[in-house]
């Protein structure tokens, strides 16, 4: 039914309109109510009370980098699991024995990662 | 035309939800604490977070003269909409899904993680040392766990053989619900659930005592509020999710408690996960951020692979 199947995604449209629309409302909102008198000092940056030292802009650990790097190669892995696993049933033991083999060169990527100490936080 | 104004009366009891939800958290904190809690504004202090809720709309916003002010403005908004959004595919009740999605769970997990862009903006924006410490702890976090979270929702799929919600719920009747079967997955994806969260004991994006306020440090009045907004908003979320897909979401504990219409079981089910978190807020101290990302790496992810070839196993032979 090709008519429902856009009807559910129309409903989802309604759903993103209000998610962003809703705060929008209340930010115009709130614009009426609020007061408005800044000066310099009040839109300092917050340093525990200390004047700021240079901006926050800078180079940072790349750590976190390496993180993403594999979050992003895991993610991907996973989405790749989901069709498997819908389609599960209808393909059997053979969809079983590739899965495994699948996750162990995923598994193996891991352990590679885990050996060369990017799973340590220093 | 119906359902626009379904959706809009959804929207109010969700902003009503907020306020309700704030306050039985301070106040179950209160009482862990041995504390009283909320209680001066109205009976039993019950109208605390409508005053503070009004207080908030009053306050004057403080945008700091070094931030990237279109990002600071809009991070809010990215943080709100994927909480809010995510409702449109959750099956409250048999025949009340918004959007009946084939790929439901795909939609949620997809969306949901819109706001790790947030709260990374947020923290950007604010060219603030503690912000940009939060934001990227948070960036970290998020990602690390969205991993276990997303391969342990992988064992439910398998046995439901569907992506659809309410196909999970109706599998569910068929047999038991699936946190007996999925027990292992269950834990992990609860433990991830919370660090999707940032609640304790993963609360190290905002962690008070060293970092003032995280991504929220230099946001005030109703920018502020919207990012509280879509902390609790999201937690009911994450709750009817829990719900949908181990605890049978609308479905009664017993056929005998059918009478009781299935909206009720499956706010009851979703209220119980939406409220978990607080508990916890009471009874664990913070880890480190070592310990964080090495516990989902090197235990979640292998242990949520481990527990999805034992279900395919288990399907393929029994």
């Amino acid at each position: 039914m090709p008519s429902l199947y856009w009807y559910n995604y129309l409903v989802v449209v309604l759903f993103i309109a209000l998610g962003i629309g809703l705060p929008i409302v209340a930010f115009a909102l709130s614009r009426l109510l609020r007061p408005k008198h800044a000066y310099a000092e009040k839109t300092t940056t917050y340093e525990s009370g200390a004047e700021p030292i240079g901006t926050s802009w800078v180079r940072f650990k790349v750590k976190y980098y390496l993180y993403a790097l594999l979050f992003l190669v895991f993610d991907v892995e996973t989405l790749f699991l989901y069709p498997w696993a819908v389609a599960f049933d209808r393909v059997g033991t053979f969809a079983l024995l590739e899965m495994v083999i699948f996750l162990a060169i995923l598994a193996f990527g891991l352990f590679y990662a885990w050996r060369k100490d990017v799973l340590e936080w220093k | 035309m119906k359902v626009i104004l379904e959706v809009i009366i959804f929207t109010i009891l969700v902003l009503g939800y907020a306020p309700f939800a704030i306050y039985v958290h301070r106040k179950l904190l209160g009482w862990m604490q041995g504390r009283v809690g909320p209680n001066r504004a109205g009976p039993y202090g019950l109208l605390q977070t409508i005053a503070d809720t009004l207080k908030v709309l009053q306050k004057e916003e403080i945008i700091p003269a070094n931030a990237d002010t279109a990002l600071f403005r809009i991070a809010p908004i990215i943080a709100f909409a994927p909480a809010f959004i995510v409702f449109a595919v959750i099956p409250f009740a048999p025949s009340l899904t918004f959007a009946d999605l084939g790929v439901g769970l795909l939609f949620y997990v997809a969306v949901a993680s819109i706001s790790t862009i947030g709260v990374i903006a947020g923290g950007y924006a604010s060219n603030n040392k503690w912000s940009l410490i939060g934001a990227m702890r948070a960036a970290a976090q998020m990602i690390s766990y969205e991993i276990p979270l997303v391969l342990a929702a992988l064992g439910v799929v398998l046995l439901a053989g569907s992506l659809n919600l309410n196909t999970i719920v109706e599998a569910q009747s068929r047999s038991v619900w699936f946190v007996i079967p999925q027990i292992l997955g269950f834990v992990i994806f609860l433990i991830a659930a919370i660090a999707e969260l940032n609640r304790t004991p993963f609360d190290l994006t905002e962690a008070e005592s060293e970092l003032v306020a995280g991504y929220q440090t230099e946001y005030s009045g109703v920018r502020f509020a919207f990012f509280m907004l879509a902390e609790y908003v999201y937690l009911l979320a994450m709750g009817g999710l829990i719900a949908t897909l181990y605890f049978g979401g609308w479905l009664p504990p017993h056929p005998a408690l059918a009478f009781i219409p299935g909206i009720v079981w499956f706010l009851l089910k979703a209220l119980i996960f939406a409220f978990l978190p607080f508990w916890l807020q009471a009874t664990f101290p913070r880890a480190r951020v070592d310990q964080l990302m090495t516990f989902a790496w090197k235990w979640l992810i292998p242990l949520a692979m481990v527990n999805l070839v034992l279900t395919a196993m288990a399907k393929a032979w029994i």
